[in-house]
């Protein structure tokens, strides 16, 4: 009976705890909390933002972000769940309209294209728009391809067997990359589109982010896409792209800006915009913006708060998300954001 | 039956017995396999400052996972106790007045159909019927969803325990002149109790590592758990799932790894540790 | 007076199951009548999926699914019962530990398996098991096997499920065997019979519903794991071609797609969650219909 007691005594404490927990910030006051969710793709970033933000206004407003997908950010954004989401793909501006949502650029990255063969160093394969789409089609399918061989006069490239891996789950990555092979290469757009899960004619799949990498790594021969930051933290090899002036160019922090630089945000109605094959001469092609977004009739204070934050993170925050290879929105573009701030 | 030479019926229990002790090598070397690439992976990291501090996000400083540990708890905690009472009652009812009735096959068979349904399903519809009516995710949410996961494997374990206890006990009670309600908890749960006990910490150990169910409710955050009813909670297998699958940066994945291995260890300590409180 | 207040208490409290089991139900029912009023009944049997194009078909992560939890219980089912068997009969200092070390299996969260999948057992498997299995027995060779392995699929899917539930059916199964009476037991023994002998024709027997019932326990947990699976199977929606070849499940494709779902596509994944619950229905439906049917000869009527 007594062990019975000690087992039911700990169960009370660890409740009390729980509880005890509510009513002690509950008098603490007015510390006002701001849940956001969405792309898992500025995740890191926006997580090390709420962190020095929340640290920095001494917890009087606490900021958290989760990574649950762009579409799932959206719809709880507007089942009015969370108080703001992050969305790698932009809305269209009816539907902002109709949902009473605001949205703009917070931040921009780049998906490039990994791959494993020996002897290829970052950055020295260069692949030419149709020849990047007929690889994923399935229509070339050695690694020493004479069209792959044109574009790299000056590499060894190996005969062995290119094997395609995607990223299984749906993802706004996927959506950057297929958006790109189908505007520049009409082949693509007709078999497959553009989506954040399409039906990739051959390959093998990949979970997430971590398990493209890590598959691409172990087949000598793979060839996907990823995010900047995983191809640099796993030391994985990328492409050279060719972007809409026809050069090529490798992705960096620097390309990506050139990418966001020219854009042309006078004609982007609710900031709506796809940079992928961007103009300019230096931009890499498959640069993406992450958004975030509100509701319009989000209750006053909670609403001032979101903006101390914002405002902080177009300022102090920027730094921080050049540490981790992001793109913070260029200056012309934050006071074009500002504007809209009531 | 068949008439089978004495030969071939003892090489027959020779062969099964070697297989048997095999097989059962093979599981018990399987889990001492996953412990130990739990240990390889995740020993690094695990520091006094990794154990105490709240989690934080990549590159600060003294990150650790005391608040995730604790919203796990808490979270388990409170769908133990939201399913339990429910769920032990049931499994009563099934055991001691519902063996070959009509609602006693109905509700058997609508527990095993429930142990079916994938916990991210659970999650979906804790998240439309309690989440978005609120407004707001919590820790609570998330107890709701990992209770209707226990509910139907604990009502089960009951039924089964309790069954094991021979009618003999049942009669003997019932001669003494013990009212049927008295006879049941004091007679016949009472002798079913390790068995009930052992049930009831399988299902918590089970939904402790559920995440799918947590992704839709709970959510996340770094911050401690605060405002368990209103508040995203802090919890260990969204934060393993997120380190592992969501973070390029390899401190982050060995931080998922030493934090399933302190989970791990705490799931091996609580099922030791109540196997000696409640059995003699 | 108060039995009958506990035993309505009771009943009310069972009741809960069947209630939350329905309000599940309609709502899956509910938010998948988009998908159904698109494709109809042909959405049962179509294997095509092209979300571009806005075209799905339940084939791939339906037999996804029957082929991982197939695999699970073909293996674990008399895995579990030799582990019962030894357990049965050794002495208790040796047999407790052991048992309770079975329990402590069932207790590693479903997510550790998964990573334990992912990084320790495919490459192994990619490595060395697929090959020799493969080339050296040259299954290469027979129909359902596939051509070459990456580790990934449904085999070490099922590998991996196996381990996950085989000490529910052990634990099952132990139970069954104390509970076969001791002295039908050693009736047994007394006529000669080996241990063997005793587990295999009477403890079956006698016990054969305890043992449908740990076998129905393992069933339902395979169909609808998730995380287990996820990691490992590969993750490709097509009509698998082989048991080395890489799939999907339909708990694999919910948690892959759903965060990122919208419109028709969201109520295709509710329409495969509403499939998985008719197919754990139907799994129950085919134990009830066996035990039914074998109650005479069972000698249990």
């Amino acid at each position: 009976m007594s062990r019975t007691g000690i087992g039911l005594v700990l169960g009370l404490v660890v409740l009390a705890g729980c509880f005890s927990n509510d009513w002690e910030v509950s008098e603490k006051g007015d510390a006002v909390v701001l849940n956001g969710a969405g792309a898992t793709f500025p995740s890191p970033v926006y997580s090390v933002w709420a962190f020095h933000f929340t640290e920095s206004t001494e917890r009087q407003v606490q900021v958290n972000y989760q990574g649950v997908g762009s579409g799932a950010g959206v719809n709880q954004l507007k089942e009015g769940t969370i108080d703001f989401a992050g969305s790698d793909s932009p809305l269209q501006a009816d539907e902002l309209e109709k949902d009473g949502l605001t949205q703009f650029p917070m931040l921009a990255g780049g998906v490039v294209v990994v791959l494993n063969v020996p002897g290829m160093t970052d950055g020295a394969c260069r692949l030419p728009a149709d020849v990047l789409a007929d690889i994923f089609l399935g229509k070339i399918t050695k690694w020493n391809d004479p069209r792959i061989v044109a574009a790299n006069p000056d590499g060894k490239l190996p005969d062995l067997d290119i094997t395609v891996v995607y990223r299984a789950d749906s993802s706004g990555t996927s959506f950057l990359f297929t958006h790109y092979l189908t505007q520049v290469s009409p082949p693509w757009a007709e078999k497959v589109g553009a989506g954040a899960a399409v039906r990739f004619p051959v390959g093998i799949g990949g979970q997430k982010n971590p398990g493209v990498c890590n598959n691409v790594a172990k087949i000598s021969g793979a060839i996907s896409y990823t995010e900047y930051s995983y191809a640099l933290e796993t030391g994985l090899a990328c492409a050279s792209l060719q972007n809409a002036a026809g050069k090529f160019v490798a992705p960096s922090v620097a390309s990506f800006t050139e990418a966001l630089k020219n854009a042309d945000w006078e004609k982007a109605p609710g900031f709506y915009m796809i940079l992928t094959n961007a103009a300019g001469e230096n931009s890499y092609p498959i640069t993406g913006i992450t958004y975030l977004l509100y509701r319009k009739n989000l209750d006053e204070t909670k609403k001032s708060a979101l903006w101390r934050y914002l405002d902080w993170c177009f300022t102090g925050g920027k730094f921080k998300a050049r540490e981790l290879h992001y793109v913070p929105i260029p200056e012309e573009v934050v006071e074009k954001i500002q504007e809209i701030h009531p | 039956m068949k008439r089978r030479s004495l030969f071939y019926r003892r090489m027959v229990e020779y062969v099964m017995r070697g297989i048997s002790l095999l097989v059962l090598g093979i599981s018990l070397g399987g889990m001492g396999w996953i412990l130990w690439t739990l240990v390889t992976h995740g020993i690094s990291v695990i520091s006094w400052t990794f154990l105490t501090q709240p989690s934080k996000p990549y590159g600060v400083e003294n990150a650790g996972i005391a608040n995730a540990l604790l919203g796990t708890l808490y979270i388990t905690t409170v769908a133990t106790l939201l399913a339990l009472p429910p769920a032990v009652a049931g499994g009563i009812y099934l055991a001691e007045f519902g063996k070959e009735t009509k609602w006693g096959n109905l509700i058997r068979f609508s527990a095993n159909v429930m142990m079916g349904i994938p916990s991210i399903v659970v999650g979906l519809f804790v998240y439309a019927i309690y989440v978005i009516p609120t407004g707001s995710f919590s820790g609570f949410a998330g107890s709701l969803a990992l209770g209707l996961i226990m509910f139907p494997v604990i009502l089960r374990t009951t039924e089964d325990m309790l069954l094991l206890v021979p009618d003999s006990q049942r009669e003997a009670a019932l001669a003494l002149g013990m009212t049927r309600c008295r006879a049941t908890l004091s007679i016949v749960c009472k002798s079913a109790r390790n068995g009930l006990i052992t049930g009831i910490l399988m299902a918590f150990a089970r939904v402790s590592g559920e995440t799918a169910p947590l992704l839709f409710t709970a959510l996340w955050s770094n911050s401690w758990c605060t405002h368990f009813f209103t508040s995203p909670t802090a919890n260990i297998p969204v934060l393993i799932t997120e380190y592992t699958t969501n973070s390029p940066y390899a401190a982050m994945h060995a931080a998922g790894w030493g934090a399933a291995l302190v989970m791990m260890a705490g799931i091996l300590v609580l099922n030791v540790g109540v196997r000696w409180l409640f059995q003699e | 007076m108060s039995d009958k207040l506990f035993q309505t208490f009771c009943w009310l409290c069972a009741l809960w199951i069947p209630a939350v089991l329905l309000v599940i139900l309609f709502r899956l029912v509910g938010s998948s009548a988009e998908a159904w009023n698109t494709f109809g009944w042909k959405f049962l049997i179509s294997c095509e999926w092209n979300p571009v194009e806005g075209k799905f078909g339940a084939i791939p992560a339906i037999l996804g699914t029957l082929l991982t939890t197939g695999m699970a219980i073909f293996l674990a089912v008399p895995l579990g019962f030799l582990t019962a068997f030894f357990l049965s009969d050794v002495p208790p200092w040796l047999g407790k530990p052991l048992s309770h070390a079975l329990d402590l299996l069932a207790a590693i969260p479903s997510v550790i398996y998964g990573m334990w999948g992912l990084f320790v057992l495919a490459p192994i498997m990619q490595k060395y098991v697929q090959p020799w299995m493969l080339d050296s027995l040259g299954l290469r060779y027979l129909p359902f096997v596939g051509k070459d392995g990456n580790g990934f699929g449904f085999f070490t899917a099922g590998v991996v499920l196996t381990l996950m539930i085989l000490p529910y059916i052990s634990a099952i199964m132990r139970d069954v065997f104390s509970m076969t009476p001791t002295l039908l037991r050693e009736a047994a023994f007394g006529i000669g019979c080996t241990r063997w002998e005793a587990a295999w024709d009477i403890t079956v027997r006698y016990g054969l519903r305890g043992l449908l019932g740990g076998i129905f326990i393992g069933l339902g947990r395979a169909l609808g794991e998730t995380m287990a699976v996820l990691f490992i199977i590969g993750n490709v929606i097509r009509v698998p071609s082989g048991i080395f070849d890489s799939g999907t499940t339909i708990a694999a494709t919910l948690a892959n797609h759903f965060a990122e779902a919208d419109g028709l596509m969201r109520s295709v994944l509710f329409a495969l969650g509403l499939i998985l619950l008719v197919l754990a229905f139907g799994v129950q439906v085919l134990a009830w219909y066996y035990l039914q049917a074998t109650k005479k000869q069972r000698g249990e009527a």
